[in-house]
């Protein structure tokens, strides 16, 4: 097997990969159009019929698709094909309270498992290898994902899931460990747990890890690199088009190859939401021309990226895309899940009659995000004693926990405490420096 | 007969208890009891002043999370085993004690006062007078 999981796509001419996406997407536009309602009244409100898409060339006269749109038809308002041809289900934690639910058919979770081969083999993935997957299993696409890949390149495949960090390791060591997948972060936390159980990277047979899920540094890959001997390589992808492997990178670590034959991306003004020049910086949109159970036309990311078609050293033709440089939204991605504000505040506006003020503090220790959210303490919430105080910071905590699906630190703190500017609260003090 | 009490959320950061103090001194109120209760990011600094409605204005008007409840400010013998004698009374009655603090109140040479916070103020009233305890009252305070 060559350094290509598909040479014949990944490699294929321009004019000849414009033809299969030109292909591809008229075929989809008729599939959301005749199955899928919600499509339909947007496109005859933009005033477009599937006839007036011949080709990719007409893809911007298509009406955008947001977050919002996904979560005013959950759960099955998007579904284009009959539940009973549906074979998987995943989910994001989604905004204010609601999920993101993705529907796959067996074609859909086949095309995304050979979307994640392809990654696995560009980072010199073979059946020779031992490929750990530390990406949590479950609804979290991380996990299920690059396992299938995985089986998918034929690699001897350890189902870890996340943490119990020194079983991890000590599996790795004994059953020898060639690849591992999971969040950058846990990357770095491996290493340096490997560094204090005493070990070196000597000891290990790993030669390369698959990270993603969540913003890293070229100065994190570094780190990374030293501290498990490997070469470590990006990987990108949302629920919403199937998950990781939309975009992967290749040896030359810098970019990721978007998966064109079922996704085609667009970078676009975020203000405007006109198609920007090559080259540009912009907000990443994809359609996936591909999937049949939960198809995504014009999907706004909110990550604000650049796309380049400069040849890549490795072979690929495959556009690639930069490290997401932002967002054109206020999401924040904390140890690989999504958090939004807002969803903050609908916990505190539920526990109090006052909208008490808050700020959500990330910082990153050990490689490792913090997460503390202070809060004001409004008249009602507090009572004279520790106790109750304290009481409130774990229901606070708990709750958020059920919402966000990650724990965050709770600190109460005084009435006006926390500054404001031009009579606004900041809400949100990023110290990660995630951007280089 | 009870007194009230003000709790005042507190965090843990350098100059707060300055200010807070400051401002009820330049406000003309006089602190008669105190104490701190401390965790790592915040404490409660609970307070007897001689005039409470006035102290909750001054400090409500800076915006500081206060809060006011009913405590009982006990005169015991300043001796030897004279703490263990009241409290002695409150256990037998059942009564339990939250928390408890020393007051700067000296009426009389020989004597100590307490703040406390019980769990059944009327039920401990009844017990420690019963026994010719003093509780002092507001008025007291002054």
């Amino acid at each position: 097997m060559g350094k290509y999981w598909n040479e014949e796509i990944e490699c294929m001419d321009r004019e000849q990969m414009k033809a299969l996406q030109s292909e591809r997407l008229v075929k989809q536009v008729r599939h959301v159009w005749d199955n899928v309602p919600y499509y339909r009244e947007k496109m005859k409100e933009k005033g477009v019929t599937p006839d007036d898409i011949k080709g990719i060339e007409d893809l911007h006269k298509l009406p955008f698709l947001s977050k919002a749109d996904l979560r005013d038809s959950y759960p099955y308002g998007l579904l284009a094909k009959p539940l009973s041809e549906c074979v998987r289900i995943h989910s994001t934690s989604g905004t204010t309270g609601k999920r993101v639910v993705a529907f796959y058919t067996q074609n859909d979770v086949d095309m995304w498992e050979d979307c994640c081969a392809r990654a696995i083999t560009a980072v010199g993935g073979t059946k020779e290898d031992v490929c750990q997957v530390c990406y949590g299993y479950g609804l979290f696409t991380g996990g299920l994902g690059l396992h299938g890949g995985s089986h998918k390149a034929g690699c001897l495949t350890l189902p870890m899931s996340s943490g119990s960090t020194e079983r991890q390791i000590q599996f790795m060591m004994d059953l020898q460990s060639t690849i591992l997948c999971c969040t950058p972060s846990y990357a770095a936390y491996i290493g340096e747990t490997i560094h204090k159980m005493g070990y070196t990277p000597d000891d290990l047979k790993l030669k390369a890890g698959i990270f993603g899920a969540e913003p890293w540094t070229e100065e994190m890959r570094k780190q990374i690199e030293e501290s498990l001997g490997i070469k470590a390589y990006d990987i990108y992808g949302l629920t919403e088009l199937s998950g990781p492997g939309v975009a992967f990178e290749c040896e030359c670590q810098n970019g990721m190859h978007i998966n064109e034959d079922n996704f085609i991306a667009e970078i676009i003004d975020p203000d405007t939401g006109e198609v920007l020049p090559e080259g540009s910086k912009g907000e990443l949109v994809f359609t996936s021309i591909t999937k049949e159970a939960f198809p995504m036309i014009r999907y706004r990311t909110r990550d604000i990226c650049v796309l380049s078609r400069e040849k890549c050293g490795c072979g690929r033709t495959l556009v690639k895309m930069a490290k997401p440089m932002g967002r054109s939204d206020d999401m924040l991605i904390i140890r690989g899940v999504n958090v939004f504000p807002s969803q903050i505040e609908t916990v505190l506006m539920k526990m109090s009659n006052a909208s008490p003020n808050y700020q959500i503090e990330v910082g990153r220790e050990n490689n490792t995000d913090t997460f503390v959210i202070k809060v004001e303490l409004t008249d009602g919430m507090f009572n004279d004693t520790i106790r109750s105080i304290e009481e409130l910071e774990r229901k606070i905590s708990q709750d958020m926990l059920s919402v966000l699906g990650i724990k965050a630190k709770i600190k109460l703190v005084e009435p006006n405490s926390i500054p404001r500017s031009e009579g606004k609260a900041v809400r949100v003090i990023d110290t990660r420096k995630l951007i280089d | 007969m009870t007194v009230k009490q003000l709790s005042v959320f507190v965090e843990n950061r350098p100059g707060r208890l300055s200010a807070i103090t400051k401002l009820l001194g330049d406000a003309g109120i006089n602190i008669r009891a105190m104490s701190i209760a401390d965790t790592k990011d915040f404490g409660i600094l609970r307070l007897i002043a001689d005039n409470a409605e006035r102290a909750l204005k001054v400090l409500k008007d800076e915006s500081c999370s206060v809060t006011i409840s009913n405590v009982l400010v006990l005169r015991i013998t300043d001796r030897p085993g004279g703490l263990a004698e009241a409290m002695e009374v409150l256990y037998k009655d059942n009564i339990s004690v939250e928390y408890m603090y020393a007051a700067f109140i000296n009426t009389e040479s020989n004597t100590a006062c307490l703040v406390l916070r019980v769990d059944d103020n009327d039920k401990a009233i009844t017990a420690l007078e019963e026994k010719g305890y003093k509780l002092l009252s507001q008025n007291e305070l002054a």
